[in-house]
Formats: structure tokens, C-alpha cells, sequence
């Protein structure tokens, strides 16, 4: 009995009128968690009753309170007839498990209906006592931290990032069942959500276990997503990141060596419960007496107890799981301890476990039984590398169209999977899937970028109808008494296709590690497109621990490396360390820009030449990547938004053909956008895209592509050339003519680009230098005006012999409409700049003014289309609804979009919808200077990085002094275990701070104080401004609308607008009820949208998720920050230093 | 090819200043949009009149929504559905609470009615206001009389408060109701000239100086009906026009102060007795409903218009006022003195309102 929840019902407020003869309510409220229920008395006759309500206590199982929401309902008691249901509140209470999040829910919650939306509020305290549980057979997490956010959260320090989680699970949805038939749609909708909310919670926890197995404490760049198959069923799954974080006390700078490092379970909850956080003891722990006590004395190592309870069946059920993590990613002594004398730890706690913790970790049975049950639904497996990141498309659509060179790619591909180095598979072996969601990394992680890699598989949804096969799943879920007719394993093998796919795609490129990974799914009737991509690079390693068989390397024997967030002090020579185990030196600004891969044994067509950085590594011309734009790049100028759209007609199939269609599509869908996102880009002077996010969505008669990425010019990579039109047929003047015009235009707006986004790439600096640049493009010079600067050739460049402008032929069609398609991108209004990633690259000085929005629009098409007319619509559709935006947010100026989002859907033939959801920050127009002083910096910390040897050295030093660990030796911990400690109290001392861009990005102005209710939202993971304190617990809410009167609700706009208002607000009201003023990184990540006008009808489905957070203005904290703005700065020049 | 749906919402709910008036004015969404485009929006953010008309829909949309929760503004303060800034919630409500001159002069006094509200169209045709912005008008008024009229305390802090209305449109709300519940007749032809804000100031007048809530602070009493006692002790002017020594006496005393020191004293003499007459007639009838009803008809047909035709300034009007009020203290005879200043400090300030073209 390791929980008990208890919740006083308090009030209520704006209640509906139940009762229209007295025109009040009789009022009484349910409250529901797993099968207890208790009631309040009934408060007759107001609409604003006062039930003060005892503390109704639930004693539950933590693995219930992870699963199960509270579940309040408000009813209006009726004497002679059932009562009526008002609506109800789901809480979450996630965030009291874990004890550095919130210590109660106390609020006023919305009470909502699916049928008539929030019909009133009610205040409720919710709080958790937890006790201190000593099962480790238990199969809950509690305690594990989960965040949305894609980077490390701002308070909080990485010490270990252990890598890739996944899990799914399945459920048939409740729409769906033949009880649902007779059951009216509001109570099959009322199903669903509560159904989703517990999947949820299930989901969350199983990764949770997933996590405390690795030996983590956090999941970071949490994705949870929703596969609504239909017939088949409901799928829940999420990946993650997880690791191993600890907080920063921002009240004592010198958290490291302060015994009080376990504050936060001492100021938050009942203490002991804080240090539940599993792993972090051994690894993270400063070696100070109190320290060692604290552990010893209730803290189970979490990973430890993990690895014996993988026997456990409920386990067995993931079995990829222990497979896995064969090679277990705690500082490793854990799994591997058997050698270990019996005098380690957690054994000389629990002698009953040692025998346990020795055994070997169960083989997967389960999995190979059910891999035969397994009925393979998949038809069509196209699996594609496309849109490799690199090498124009140009020069290979010039040598024979797009699909040889999409083979040309595959092949190659999987050519280079066998011609690994071996440096990366060391590294590799640390998990199945070496794959992060993260998209930002503290400074000295991201070693270089190979390019986008991306996979897609169509498949046939399939209902399962063997109900055996579901035996092994628990069925906690489905109190309606029915089996899970499908099983998890189907969709879990499909992703373990595509991601072997990713994995091998990474190797291609020379690279051990895919960041910025995600996943998504496209479903039209029974036609399924799963979809990942992520982005090929090599991460140092010290961030992650390589495993116990890395040993002949000596430093990669310190696999832990603290860089922290947010942190108060750093010495700046520490940003340095980040060469730590990497042979190279390299510079911070461009560094990640350094092709990764061979340059002889090039995967795809690409022009390397040296960087124009440092001159010393060959860069790509043209790199694309789904990551943010990393804070220490070298960038010229402003970036901007770009995006490339298609829309393609396809035949209606059923079944199979269907998909055979559809895979047939796929690829010369990808050819285009890749395209199309290339002439883009050049059209806008730049060489780079980051945040890219393609999307594909699959209808009935078409199939829609949009790709979304933040264009910039990134001063390591060569300057683009131009774009050339070039006719096949030169045979008639006119024809000359309006090529040239055409060429005119062209020329006319890549300039008008460059001034815009103050493109003026530094090319003195290359004739100073006078390094080796390669054969310049010929053609390009005729565009630009100044002649390139040196032009002789290097022997070293062994690329290619013909690299020139992006050559564009117009003799078909299709080109015709591409060069269309160019120039009709408008350009953003004056004092507007969007961008997709976090930040945007080139400003700096946000206000605290910031505008978080969602916008949806569906469009209506006219039968018999053709592919450049859908094109075109498309594209207007996209562009309009940006102008609209811009004109919407004209106070704002001047002001960016961060963060925008679009996600497409196809709900119904001849129907598009379009969905962003976009933060608009103001910004300072002064300090404009900034950005160049910066660069200025950075050429001169190159110099410093000579010094890296002697940094390093000293950094040796550090740990060794402090290597006195009262934990480790003693005891008789392996020399792996003992070395991430030390290293970890030295570099807490010192830890780099990856936030100094973050912080430069704040306005030291004075905020006026506004009310205490607000509650911001952004999709960004920081508030300008603003310092973030504490985070109390994610957000993930569902929520189901529906009405039968639509045209009273003021039609589909009505209804939707009032719902996504409603989704707001109960995010915001939740926050709120948490203790929090903010939720960051936050999205919409499921609109579903279904009418049906005839019938006076509508649905809709929306999935939000976010972290909840409390900040304080940075204003507020003005004294301390001067100090620490000086600190900053010099941290984070230090940091670049590496 | 159309676009079937298209919805904005902000975290923080936007709200073009500009379009809410449109709104409030009763305007369609389209003709906002010509509106809009013809004060030169879209040149001035390079959109196009597609980017106007889905914005002013949005807009629309948006108020539509508010509208509920401005009928009762407090709880627009601490409702959850809409995040709008304090500063922004406040003009909110005011200019939704706004209302026409020329629309309330038409229905001042008037019963708060249904049929009332029928004969809005007509009003609006007579107006050029909208029938969409008569009705909100209407429907206003109506709503701040049904809650004030069962509260007790002083009038203009009631709607004050329950409206969270600014100060200035909380006293102009006070006067429709003190008006509407008392049926002052303002609709007549000679009552033309005179605006609300006239008006307005002689409801302020009578609230705070002619109801129970004037005198004494009890609080069970309300400021909507004129104190029943003072009315009735009204009556006891009667004796400066009915006692014939005393009218003289009361004459003399006038006509000496103002000898010399106005253009029109041979008017004011001649005319003094049908003056002094009409005015305490006024207060010896006000005791019945019907003839509060005619207080100002029988306010400018007994003073004012006797006063225009023998063309006296407002000086002159003043001058003779003061005079014709401070006299009567030093009548011998009289006794209710209290009653007396009371009533003409009222009848005095009014009048001198009124009194213009």
C-alpha cells in the first residue's frame, strides 16, 4: 500500500442551471479513483455550492496512482429520476509522484462535458502521501521526471544522457465496440477519453521502468502520439530520451559541493521519497559524508532492482526492452556486477536480491512465441532514405532524374552500412537504438551533423481477431470486459523496421547517433504511413556512458560528463572539456558542420570543400538537419521559415493496391520536396535548414507533402550559388526572352533576400586566409557580382569536377510550375520574421511580450483537380493562412513566429485541413550589433582551442584530487563506477552552461506585474525574459468535443473555436491548479476534426501536451543577474572554446 | 474551393479595438470589412481583403463568445475560458455598456418593456443605429435596471459595481434607470432641445438630493424612488403663491436685489407671480406618480419657455433664481425653510441646465 491520494472537494462556481423550474442546481460531486468512489453531500439549490467536503482517502498502489486519473464528476441529484451528469474534471496526478514537481493540486478546474463543452468550475485540493517502497518486484515508476521539452530542461543538470526509450501500447477503441452501437455517443466519447487518459498513464509508466532500468531519472523530449487506426484500434505510444538529471539549486551556486544537494526532496515533500530518483546515488552523488548517508540509508539502486525484475512477466511483455539493454547503461557496474565482491551496496542492503542481480538478464521467450503468433500485416515496405540532407539535387537531377538518384542514394546506403568505423560501433552498443529526441544539446555534445535521415513503411491495419494472443497483456484497462484484440508486438515490430532503417541510414552517413529522432503515423481507412526521421551525428562521448567493453580508451572510461542548465557560475575553461575524448580539436562555430562520413566513399552527389571557418575539415555545401540551430553555431544574417509543399493525386484503391499505390507515390513525393526545399533555399541566399519536418498524409484521392524547416546561412558552409534556368530547346527568341526574364526575377529576389535577412556572408576574411577553396561554381559567378576570391584547385578536393549553380531546366512542365512556385512565396511583412526552430537565428533581445496561438483552416476542394492545380491551392492555402497570421499579430511588430508548427491532415475527400500552432515574440529592434560582435569573438576563441590539451590535463587533475570518494572506494566499486562520480563533483564545480544563449536572450526590461491567474503558454522551451524555477509535471490531456447542434454553435468555426478556447483554458487552469504561471514546449499534437453538416453534426479530437512551470520574471531577480550575466558570458565564450 | 473552416485563438485573446466597435455598432461582417479596407488597414499591413474578411469573422466569433459573459461582468474577471488583460477586459465592458445619445434620448422614461423593444426598428430607422446596436443598447439598460432595482445602497455605486462599469457611464446608467423607473416624460416636442446629458445632470440632481437615500444613509432604502415624505411636505409651499401678503412680501424682496442689475428686470417683475407660481405649483403636485412624470415638461413650459420668449440670458436666470431662493428666508411667515432649499437647490440647477437652445 505505497500510496495514499486524497482529495477534498471544496467548492464550485458558474454551475449550469439543472433544474429550469427554480432555475438552480442541486449539486453533488463523485470523486473516483480506480474502483473506489466516494460523494459529497448534495448542495441544493445554487449554482455556486459550497460543499467543503472532508478528505476522501484512496490507499492505492503507486503503479495505480501512475496509471489511473482522479476522476471527479459534478452531478445534479434528482429525486425521482437518475441524476444528471453535469461534466467532469480528470487530474492528472502524475506530478505529485515525483518529488521535485508539485506537492499538491489546489484550484479552480474546469468541469467539462463533451456535449456542451466547460459548464462551470470546481476548487478541489488533491495530495499524495507516498510511502517509501522497498519492492522492487513493483511495477511502477513514480518519481521518474517526464518532460516535453527537446532540450535539457532549465533548471536542471544533465549527468548522464542514457539514450533512447520507446513503448507502446494498444487498446481497441471504444468508438469502435459493438457496445458503443447501442451506447449513446456521449458516453462512448466520455469512454474514449477516460480510456486515453489511463493509456496514458500506463504508457507513461512503463517507460518510466524503462528508464529506472537504463538508471535514469528523467525522461527528456517526451512524445507521446495517438494512432486512431479505426476498426483496429487505438494505439498510444511514445518515445523519449532518457536521463539521468539533477537539479540546480540556483540559491547555492556551489550546489556541488554542498551536502544540501538533496534539498529538493527536503523543500518539496516528505523527505526520503526525493531520493527514490533511481541512479542517481551512484552517479551523480557528490562524495560528501551526508550524501553517502542519505543513499545508504533509503535509496535502492533503482537500475539494480530493474534488472531483477525483468524476470517479472508484466516485463517480459516488452521484451525489447531487456534486449536492449544487455549492455546496461548505468555506469554499467550494476548489470555486470557479479564479478563485483559482495560488498557492493545495494547487495549489502538487500542480501536477498544479490543472487538476483547476478542472474543474467531473462532471455525474450515471450517475444519469439509471439513473433511466430504475429500475423504480418505489413504488404508494402518502402523504406526510404530520401532527402539525405545533402548534395544538391540539382547535379543529380541534371544525371538522370530523381529516382535514380534516390536509388543511387539506396544502394549506396546500404553499401555503407558494412564500411562502419569503428569508433562509432563502440558506441553503438549502448543501446538498440542510438537515437535521442532531443534537438538542442548543451555545448560540446554535438560533435558533427551528418544530415537528415529519414524512413517511411506503408502498412495494412489489420484487426486481430485471435484474442489469445492479447493474454498476455494486462487488462486493468478495459473495464468493459473486453480483450485487446490487438496486440502491441504488430506495431512494435513495424517501428523496429523503421528504425533499424534510421540506424542504418546513420551509418551510411558515418554516424553512430540519430538526434532530433521523431515519429509519426498517416492514417486513411486501413492504409497506414509510419514515418521517422531524425538526423545522422556523432555526439561526444563523453555524455554517455560507453558501456564496460570500451576500456582500451582511456577516456572514454568517464562516461559521465555533468553540463548543466541555467547554472549560476561556470568557469569558462571548461567549456573546453568538450574535446575530451575526441582525437580532433574542434571549433565550436563550425564544427558541427564537418562532414562526419568518408569523403572518398561520399553516400550521395555532394560538393565538399573546406570550411570556411576554420579551413581545416571539409564541409557539404548545403547541410539539412531536424535539429535546432546549435547556440554556438557560426551564423550570417537572420534565418526564416521556409517551406516546400505538394499535393499529388492518386487513384482510389482499396487494400492492397491501395498501399501499392501509395508506396509507389511516396517516393517521387519526397524527390519534390526535397526540391523544392533545396531551390528554396537558394532562392533565399542560405545554405542550411534546421527544424526540418516533413509531412505526408494520406487520403482517399490524394496525398498531401509538406515540409517545414528554418532556413539560415551558416557561415562554416560555402555561400549557395545562384539558380540558373536553362532551356533544352534554345531555338526562339521569345523563348530566350522570357527565360531571361525569368532569370531577371530569379536574380532580382535571391538579393532581395540577402538584404532582407542581412546575408553578408564575410568573404575578405577567405582571400586573408587564402585557404584551398575549391573549383568555384562557374555558372554561380555570373549571378554574383563579386568574383570569387581565389581560384585555384586544390589536389585535396577530390569531390567532383563539376559543381556549379543549382541548374534549373523549364522545357517541362513540371519546372515551369516549380519556378512558379518559387517566386509566388511572398514575402513576410515588414518587421515579421518566422522560423520554425526555437530560436531564431540573428535576434537576440526578445521582450517579454509573447503570443501563443492556434490556428486551424480547412479547405473544400473542387473535384478533377489536377496535380498543379491542387499544387497551387495547396500552396495558397499555407501562405494565406501565414498572411493571416502576420496580419493578426500586426501589434506585435516587431515580432517572430517561432516554433510554427503546421500539421496537415486530409479528415475527408476534397478536404484539407491545415493546423499551426506558433508563438509570436516581440523583440528589441536596437542591439542589432550583437550578432557581428559575437562572430568577432568567436574567430578569436579559435585560437584558444590550441589550448585544449592543457585544459584537459587540468581537468584530470580536478578529478583526481576530488576522487576521494567515501562511496566508491570503500566499498570496492569497480573503477568505472567510482571514475562517473568523481567526474561528476568536479565538472559539477564547473559546468559548462548551455543556457548563455538563452540568457542573452533575455531583455533585462522591466515587466509590468499583471495578474497572478495568467498562466503563458509557448511551444518554446523558454519564456523571455524569465527565468524558469521549477517544473512542475508534464501536461498531456485529451479531451473529446462533440454537438449535435452545430449550426446553433455558430457552425464549424463556432464549434471549433470555442473548443480549442476550452483546451486552453483547462491547460492553463490545470497549470494553475499545480502551482505554476507558464507551460512551455508546449503543442497541439492531435486535432481531429469530423462533421457532418447534413446531420447538424461534429467531433473533434484534441491531444495537447507541455510542461507546466513556475517562473519568476528575470526582472524580479535583477540583483543577482548582473553578476551572473557577466558570468554568462564568459561561460559561454569558454564554452565555444572547444 | 472554399475555405470551410477557419478559426485563430490566442492564449492571450486578441482583440482589434477597431473591429469590436464595428461589432458593437451592428455592422455585418462584410460591411466591417469596407469598412476596414476603407480605412486603409490592409495598406498599412500589406493584406488583402481575403486576410480582412477572415480576420473580421475571427473577431466576430470572439465577441459573440464574450457577449454571455458581458452580460455579467464580474465574471468575465474570473472566468477561465478567455485570457484577456485586466486594461483589456475593462475597455471591453465599457464600450460594450456604451451606448448612443441619440438612441437613449428615445427611449428615456420610456418602460423598459417588450414593447418597447418592438418599437425598436423604428427607433433605429429614426437614428440610422442599426437595429443589432439599438437592441444591445436596449437589452443593456433593461439588464442594469432589473439587477439595481432590487438592490439596496446608493445607485451609482450598485451599477458601479455590478457592472464594473467606469465611473462617469456608471452615473449615465443611474439616470436611465432613476428615468425609466420613474417614467420622466422626455419625448415630448418641446423636450427636444434638451440632450441626454441634460437630462442626466437632473437625474444626478434628483438622486442626490430628492430620494430617501439623499438624506440619511439607511441602507434599506434605495435611490430609485424620490423620498414620499419631502414630497408630501411639498405641499406646504403651496402658501407663497396662495398667501397674498406673502407673494408680494416675496416679490419686493426680489425686485429690490435685482434692480439695476439685469437687462430684462422690467420682465422678471412683470412675470414674477406667474414664475413663482408655476414653480411651487410643480412642487405641490409632484406628489402624485403622474405629475413626476411631467416634471420636466411642466419645468419648461412654467419657467423656461416664459423666461426664452422674454429673451433672459442664463445669467439672467440665475441672478433671478438665487435672488427668488434666498428671499424666501427672509419671509417672516415662513417656516419650512429646509424644505424650500431643498427643493429649488434641485429646481434651480436644473433649470439652469435646461436653459439653452
Amino acid at each position: 500500500m505505497p500510496g495514499k491520494l486524497k482529495a477534498k472537494i471544496v467548492a464550485g462556481r458558474h454551475l449550469p442551471v439543472m433544474d429550469r423550474a427554480s432555475d438552480l442546481t442541486d449539486a453533488f460531486v463523485e470523486v473516483k479513483f480506480g474502483n473506489t468512489t466516494f460523494k459529497t453531500d448534495v448542495y441544493p439549490k445554487s449554482l455556486n455550492p459550497q460543499w467543503n467536503s472532508e478528505w476522501f482517502k484512496f490507499e492505492v498502489d503507486d503503479e495505480d496512482l501512475q496509471d489511473e486519473p482522479l476522476q471527479i464528476t459534478v452531478l445534479d441529484h434528482d429525486t425521482y429520476s437518475a441524476n444528471d451528469a453535469i461534466g467532469k474534471v480528470y487530474i492528472d496526478i502524475d506530478p505529485l509522484l515525483c518529488s521535485e514537481a508539485a506537492t499538491v493540486i489546489s484550484g479552480w478546474l474546469p468541469i467539462y462535458d463533451t456535449i456542451h463543452g466547460i459548464r462551470g468550475e470546481i476548487n478541489v485540493l488533491v495530495k499524495v502521501d507516498l510511502f517509501n517502497d522497498l519492492n522492487r518486484f513493483r511495477q511502477s515508476s513514480c518519481g521518474v521526471k517526464f518532460f516535453c521539452t527537446t532540450s535539457i530542461p532549465r533548471c536542471y543538470r544533465a549527468i548522464m544522457v542514457h539514450g533512447f526509450v520507446e513503448e507502446l501500447v494498444v487498446n481497441e477503441d471504444p468508438e469502435y465496440q459493438w457496445i458503443d452501437r447501442i451506447r449513446t455517443p456521449r458516453a462512448s466519447n466520455e469512454a474514449r477519453q477516460r480510456l486515453i487518459f489511463l493509456m496514458s498513464g500506463e504508457l507513461q509508466r512503463k517507460i518510466g521502468l524503462k528508464v529506472l532500468e537504463m538508471g535514469g531519472n528523467a525522461v527528456v523530449g517526451y512524445l507521446q502520439c495517438f494512432d486512431l487506426e479505426g476498426e483496429s484500434g487505438l494505439v498510444v505510444r511514445a518515445i523519449g530520451t532518457a536521463c539521468t538529471l539533477e537539479k540546480i539549486s540556483s540559491t547555492l551556486p556551489a550546489t556541488a559541493t554542498h551536502p544540501s544537494n538533496s534539498s529538493p526532496s527536503k523543500d518539496m515533500k516528505e523527505p526520503g521519497f526525493g531520493e527514490e530518483a533511481p541512479g542517481v546515488p551512484l552517479s551523480s552523488g557528490p562524495p560528501t559524508p551526508l550524501r553517502a548517508q542519505t543513499f545508504s540509508s533509503f535509496s535502492p539502486s533503482k537500475s539494480y532492482s530493474r534488472q531483477s525484475s525483468s524476470s517479472d512477466t508484466e516485463l517480459s511483455l516488452t521484451p525489447k526492452t531487456v534486449g536492449i539493454f544487455l549492455f546496461p547503461s548505468t555506469p554499467a557496474l550494476e548489470s555486470e556486477s557479479s564479478p563485483l565482491p559482495s560488498a557492493h551496496l545495494p547487495h549489502h542492503l538487500w542480501p536477498g536480491m544479490a543472487s538476483r542481480s547476478t542472474t543474467p538478464p531473462p532471455l525474450r521467450l515471450s517475444q519469439s512465441d509471439t513473433a511466430i503468433l504475429r500475423k504480418s500485416v505489413s504488404f508494402s515496405e518502402e523504406l526510404l532514405l530520401a532527402a539525405s540532407g545533402m548534395g544538391s539535387g540539382g547535379s543529380a537531377g541534371k544525371e538522370g532524374g530523381p529516382l535514380k538518384a534516390l536509388l543511387r542514394q539506396q544502394t549506396q546506403s546500404a553499401l555503407e552500412q558494412r564500411g562502419v568505423s569503428s569508433s562509432s560501433e563502440a558506441f553503438v552498443r549502448t543501446g538498440e537504438y542510438p537515437f535521442f529526441t532531443l534537438a538542442a544539446f548543451p555545448p560540446g555534445f554535438l560533435l558533427h551533423v551528418g544530415g537528415v535521415v529519414s524512413a517511411r513503411s506503408v502498412k495494412l491495419l489489420d484487426r486481430i481477431h485471435n484474442p489469445a494472443l492479447g493474454n498476455t497483456r494486462s487488462y486493468k484497462l478495459l473495464d468493459w470486459n473486453s480483450f485487446t484484440a490487438d496486440e502491441p508486438e504488430t506495431r512494435d515490430a513495424w517501428w523496429e523496421e523503421i528504425r533499424q532503417e534510421i540506424k542504418s541510414h546513420a551509418k551510411a552517413l558515418g554516424c553512430h547517433a540519430v538526434v532530433g529522432y521523431s515519429e509519426s503515423t498517416s492514417i486513411c481507412e486501413e492504409v497506414c504511413i509510419l514515418s521517422a526521421s531524425g538526423t545522422a551525428a556523432i555526439l561526444s562521448s563523453r555524455f554517455m556512458q560507453d558501456g564496460p567493453l570500451d576500456t582500451e580508451h582511456r577516456l572514454s572510461r568517464q562516461p559521465l560528463c555533468v553540463f548543466s542548465t541555467g547554472s549560476e557560475r561556470v568557469e569558462g575553461d571548461m567549456g573546453s572539456s568538450a574535446s575530451l575524448g575526441f582525437e580532433e580539436v574542434v571549433s565550436p562555430g563550425c564544427g558541427f558542420c564537418h562532414i562526419p562520413y568518408d569523403e572518398l566513399n561520399i553516400p550521395f552527389p555532394a560538393q565538399l570543400t573546406y570550411c570556411y571557418c576554420c579551413r581545416r575539415y571539409k564541409v557539404p555545401d548545403v547541410l539539412f538537419t531536424t535539429i535546432d540551430l546549435p547556440t554556438e553555431a557560426n551564423v550570417t544574417g537572420k534565418g526564416c521559415l521556409i517551406q516546400a509543399r505538394l499535393c499529388r493525386t492518386k487513384k482510389k484503391a482499396q487494400g492492397e493496391g491501395n498501399a501499392t499505390v501509395i508506396s509507389n507515390l511516396l517516393p517521387f513525393l519526397e524527390y519534390e520536396l526535397h526540391t523544392q526545399l533545396m531551390n528554396k533555399l537558394k532562392l533565399r541566399g542560405m545554405n542550411a535548414l534546421f527544424g526540418l519536418r516533413i509531412q505526408i498524409s494520406v487520403g482517399e484521392t490524394m496525398l498531401l507533402g509538406l515540409a517545414s524547416a528554418t532556413g539560415v546561412y551558416l557561415t562554416a558552409l560555402p555561400s549557395p550559388g545562384g539558380i540558373q534556368i536553362a532551356g533544352k530547346t534554345p531555338s526562339d527568341i521569345t523563348y530566350e526572352q522570357h527565360i531571361s526574364n525569368m532569370q531577371k526575377k530569379i536574380n532580382d529576389t535571391i538579393a532581395k533576400n540577402k538584404e532582407l535577412y542581412e546575408i553578408n556572408p564575410p568573404e575578405v576574411v577567405e582571400e586573408i586566409i587564402g585557404s584551398p577553396i575549391p573549383e568555384p561554381r562557374q555558372r554561380s559567378r555570373l549571378f554574383r557580382s563579386q568574383s570569387e576570391s581565389s581560384d585555384e584547385v586544390s589536389e585535396l578536393d577530390l569531390s567532383h569536377g563539376k559543381k556549379d549553380a543549382f541548374v534549373l531546366e523549364i522545357d517541362d512542365t513540371d519546372a515551369v510550375e516549380d519556378i512558379h512556385a518559387l517566386l509566388t512565396d511572398s514575402p513576410t511583412p515588414a518587421g515579421f520574421y518566422s522560423c520554425n526552430t526555437e530560436i531564431m537565428p540573428g535576434i537576440q533581445n526578445w521582450t517579454s511580450a509573447i503570443q501563443m496561438f492556434t490556428s486551424v483552416r480547412v479547405f473544400r476542394l473542387n473535384a478533377n483537380l489536377t496535380n498543379q492545380g491542387l499544387n497551387k491551392i495547396f500552396s495558397d492555402l499555407c501562405e494565406n493562412l501565414l498572411k493571416s497570421l502576420y496580419f493578426k499579430l500586426r501589434s506585435m511588430v516587431p515580432c517572430c513566429l517561432c516554433h510554427l508548427n503546421f500539421t496537415v491532415a486530409i479528415p475527408e475527400d476534397e478536404l484539407i485541413q491545415v493546423a499551426v500552432t506558433a508563438v509570436a515574440m516581440s523583440f528589441d529592434k536596437e542591439q542589432l550589433l550583437e550578432n557581428g560582435k559575437q562572430s568577432g569573438e568567436k574567430t578569436l576563441i579559435k585560437a584558444i582551442t590550441e589550448n585544449d590539451e592543457q585544459l584537459q590535463f587540468n581537468l584530470e587533475l580536478n578529478a583526481e584530487t576530488s576522487a576521494p570518494n567515501p562511496l566508491s572506494s570503500p566499498k570496492g566499486l569497480s573503477e568505472v563506477g567510482s571514475h562517473p562520480s568523481a567526474r561528476a563533483s568536479s565538472m559539477e564545480k564547473a559546468s559548462p552552461l548551455p543556457e548563455g544563449r538563452s540568457r542573452s536572450l533575455r531583455s533585462n526590461r522591466s515587466y509590468s506585474g499583471s495578474s497572478v491567474a495568467v498562466v503563458k503558454m509557448t511551444p518554446l522551451s523558454f519564456i523571455p525574459g524569465a527565468k524558469i524555477i521549477k517544473y512542475l509535471g508534464i501536461i498531456n490531456m485529451f479531451f473529446i468535443r462533440e454537438t449535435t447542434s452545430l449550426r446553433e454553435e455558430g457552425g464549424v468555426s463556432g464549434f471549433l473555436h470555442t473548443f480549442i478556447a476550452e483546451v486552453f483554458a483547462m491547460v492553463r487552469a490545470h497549470v494553475a491548479a499545480l502551482g505554476g504561471n507558464a507551460v512551455v514546449s508546449y503543442s497541439m499534437k492531435e486535432c481531429v476534426f469530423m462533421e457532418n453538416p447534413n446531420k447538424n453534426q461534429a467531433q473533434c479530437l484534441i491531444n495537447v501536451s507541455g510542461d507546466a512551470v513556475m517562473f519568476v520574471r528575470e526582472s524580479e531577480l535583477e540583483s543577482t543577474s548582473v553578476q551572473t550575466q557577466s558570468a554568462t558570458t564568459h561561460t559561454s565564450n569558454g564554452a565555444e572554446g572547444t | 474551393m472554399s475555405v470551410e473552416l477557419d478559426v485563430f485563438v490566442g492564449n492571450t485573446t486578441i482583440m482589434d479595438k477597431e473591429v469590436y466597435q464595428l461589432w458593437l455598432n451592428g455592422y455585418t461582417v462584410n460591411d466591417a470589412v469596407k469598412v476596414r479596407i476603407e480605412g486603409g488597414v490592409m495598406e498599412e499591413c500589406e493584406a488583402s481583403a481575403e486576410v480582412l474578411l477572415s480576420d473580421t469573422m475571427d473577431q466576430y466569433r470572439t465577441f459573440q463568445m464574450c457577449e454571455r459573459l458581458l452580460h455579467h461582468p464580474a465574471k468575465l474577471a474570473n472566468q477561465l475560458l478567455f485570457q484577456i488583460p485586466p486594461d483589456r477586459q475593462a475597455m471591453l465592458i465599457e464600450r460594450y455598456y456604451a451606448f448612443d445619445d441619440s438612441f437613449v434620448r428615445e427611449v428615456l422614461g420610456k418602460k423598459l418593456s417588450k414593447g418597447t423593444k418592438k418599437d425598436l426598428d423604428d427607433v433605429s430607422t429614426k437614428t440610422g443605429i442599426t437595429l443589432k446596436s439599438c437592441r444591445r443598447q436596449f437589452d443593456n439598460f433593461k439588464r442594469v435596471f432589473k439587477v439595481v432595482e432590487e438592490l439596496k445602497g446608493p445607485l451609482v455605486e450598485n451599477i458601479r459595481q455590478h457592472f464594473l462599469l467606469p465611473d462617469q457611464l456608471a452615473r449615465d446608467y443611474a439616470a436611465i434607470v432613476f428615468f425609466a423607473n420613474n417614467r420622466f416624460e422626455t419625448g415630448k416636442k418641446k423636450l427636444h432641445y434638451l440632450t441626454f446629458q441634460d437630462f442626466a445632470f437632473c437625474a444626478g440632481q434628483l438622486i442626490n438630493n430628492w430620494t430617501l437615500g439623499a438624506v440619511d444613509n439607511i441602507m434599506e432604502d434605495m435611490d430609485v424612488d424620490l423620498d414620499k415624505e419631502f414630497l408630501q411636505e411639498l405641499k406646504d409651499l403651496k402658501i407663497l403663491i396662495t398667501d397674498k401678503d406673502l407673494l408680494d412680501q416675496h416679490k419686493s424682496l426680489v425686485c429690490t436685489a435685482l434692480r439695476g442689475k439685469t437687462n430684462v428686470f422690467n420682465e422678471m417683475e412683470a412675470n414674477f407671480k406667474n414664475l413663482s407660481r408655476g414653480l411651487v405649483n410643480i412642487a405641490a403636485k409632484l406628489i402624485n406618480a403622474k405629475d413626476v412624470r411631467d416634471f420636466f415638461i411642466d419645468l419648461v413650459e412654467k419657467f423656461i419657455e416664459p423666461c426664452r420668449s422674454d429673451k433672459w440670458t442664463s445669467i439672467d436666470v440665475n441672478l433671478y433664481l438665487t435672488h427668488y431662493t434666498n428671499s424666501v428666508h427672509i419671509l417672516d411667515t415662513f417656516k419650512h425653510h429646509a424644505v424650500w432649499t431643498r427643493y429649488m437647490g434641485v429646481i434651480k440647477s436644473c433649470i439652469l441646465r435646461m436653459y439653452h437652445d
